[in-house]
């Protein structure tokens, strides 16, 4: 396989993004990354796009190609990539393999997500119905919030987590977002905000549950020969790149305390990029739900399982700890527009890597140049880990 | 919503017809107030929810087995901000429960308050047909 480095990157402000269509808003991206990675759209050979909710949460059913012809990358491979929440990081996983593979030199990954177009109950609807839905939407109207408030409720019984501890890591993602241009929220929060919040789905509560979010990231991949043609200054490499999926009925899982999926996509991109957890300088993990955070540092092997809790409590995921974990808020407070959400990770590790991230007091210390993403597909439903190093 | 301008999308009105003949023992089981699953006549793979298709070894040839209705709780969540079309129903409890047959089964769990449920409790897995004349299978509180 060829190394294949990331060249150029691009996020849109995420928000209530009412301002802008779909297209208009994947254009922000888009324009962004193929500045940042000094190229024309004429050069991208193939765009492997992520969104979930075509048709649904938006208006266009087939976006791939409506957002192509108004970025200008008509012409070049196209295709739409959906793996629930994580169709960005499918995006990214197939525009990346095109260039190992050696059939393309330059590709693009491009995540979108529309979300506030229709009323919330409509939205939050279309997303329940994305577990299975015949066997567990159909009857029993189980929602997103419900599929992690499961594991939440499971992950307080068999280790003594508590609402306390989800608390701390909204609050600690409210503070990055607050220093993040581009997050939804700009707000910080005290624990007792996050506790007195509303009830959404018990134990999860208002302040546990990511925000629907518009936005759109975008990612420009190249071969180790067009770095060299394009004198890229600081190109960040993919080290590695894990992947697996779990069962569609959660009822079919084997416990209810970590995802799976998480686990076995994380020891095949630890071992594909030769590196340990304790290596890692920092992670964007898939903290669609407060809970979701703690299940993934113990699934990633930032701590033992069970510990996750423990991890938070002691500010081991702050800037200063043993492994900052999503310091551009997460998808809590960032924002989780759902097929934007896999590049968007993506746009923020190469930001950190390349020591350019905004505001600067959210730059992490760099010792090994190596920065993970963790990318949840439903509740473990899918996932992607990929790890980047400059 | 914000103030910005917008155009409205057409309104169109979906609802799929999902075929059950593969599973329609199940769905007629409910009516009498037994709970099927599937059992693997070649490898044995006990499934719920039912399939005509064995995912385990590929086989087709399976056979309708009733399931015991003793589940152990594993875990739960109140559901409180509903979506759209549950609007019209109370909050509700979801639950996945694992039966002595070793399958698992996610259903609402009703008759108990909600300061009564705990992991690892029992509750027993029942069949019903709601006012509506809908077919399900619930959790509820053991005799």
């Amino acid at each position: 396989m060829r190394k294949v480095a990331v060249i150029g990157v691009g996020n849109s402000k995420f928000g209530n993004r009412n301002d802008v269509n779909v297209q208009e808003l994947s254009f922000e991206a888009v324009k962004q990354s193929i500045e940042d990675a000094g190229i024309s759209p004429k050069d991208i050979e193939f765009v492997a796009f992520g969104s979930a909710g075509a048709g649904a949460w938006y208006e266009e059913a087939l976006p791939a190609v409506t957002i192509s012809e108004y970025c200008g990358l008509t012409d070049a491979g196209l295709a739409r990539c959906e793996a629930a929440c994580a169709s960005g990081s499918a995006a990214f996983f197939a525009a990346y393999s095109a260039i190992a593979s050696g059939c393309a030199e330059i590709t693009a990954a491009v995540g979108v997500e529309k979300m506030r177009q229709i009323d919330t109950p409509t939205a939050m609807e279309f997303i329940g119905r994305s577990g299975y839905y015949t066997w567990e939407f159909h009857n029993f109207g189980l929602t997103f919030p419900a599929y992690y408030a499961l594991h939440a409720t499971a992950h307080m019984a068999k280790y003594g987590t508590t609402e306390e501890d989800l608390a701390l890591v909204a609050v600690k993602n409210h503070k990055y977002a607050s220093m993040n241009p581009v997050a939804h929220f700009q707000n910080k929060i005290t624990i007792d905000d996050a506790l007195s919040s509303m009830v959404i789905a018990w134990p999860l509560k208002l302040y546990d549950c990511c925000p629907i979010t518009d936005g759109a990231a975008s990612v420009i991949l190249a071969s180790e020969e067009k770095v060299k043609e394009l004198k890229i200054d600081t190109p960040v490499w993919v080290a590695g790149i894990g992947y697996s999926s779990g069962t569609a009925n959660l009822s079919k899982r084997l416990d209810y305390v970590g995802l799976e999926a998480a686990v076995h996509a994380a020891r095949m991109a630890y071992k594909m990029a030769k590196v340990t957890p304790d290596q890692v300088d920092f992670a964007n993990v898939h903290d669609c739900f407060t809970i979701a955070e703690i299940m993934a540092y113990e699934d990633l092997g930032f701590c033992k399982k069970g510990e996750g809790a423990k991890l938070i409590r002691e500010g081991q995921t702050e800037i200063g700890g043993k492994i900052p974990v999503n310091v551009d808020g997460g998808l809590k407070a960032k924002g989780h527009p759902i097929g934007a959400t896999g590049c968007s990770m993506i746009y923020e590790l190469t930001k950190q890597l390349r020591e350019e991230a905004v505001e600067r007091s959210r730059q992490v210390p760099l010792k090994n140049y190596i920065g993970l993403a963790h990318n949840v597909g439903g509740t473990g439903h899918y996932c992607y880990v990929t790890i980047l190093r400059r | 919503m914000s103030a910005m301008p917008t155009i409205r999308s057409r309104e169109m009105k979906i609802a799929h017809e999902i075929p059950i003949s593969k599973t329609l023992p199940f769905w007629e089981g409910l009516k009498q107030g037994k709970i099927l699953a599937t059992k693997c006549k070649k490898c044995g793979k006990l499934h719920f929810p039912p399939v005509a298709d064995c995912s385990q070894c590929l086989s087709s040839d399976i056979e309708w087995v009733e399931l015991s209705n003793e589940a152990t709780i594993e875990t739960f969540t109140h559901v409180i901000v509903r979506p759209a079309t549950f609007q019209q129903e109370k909050p509700y409890t979801v639950a996945i429960g694992r039966l002595k047959d070793g399958v698992r089964v996610l259903a609402w769990l009703t008759n108990f308050k909600p300061s009564e449920i705990k992991v690892g409790m029992k509750a027993k897995l029942v069949a019903k047909q709601t006012p509506q004349g809908q077919l399900i299978y619930e959790f509820t509180r053991p005799e």
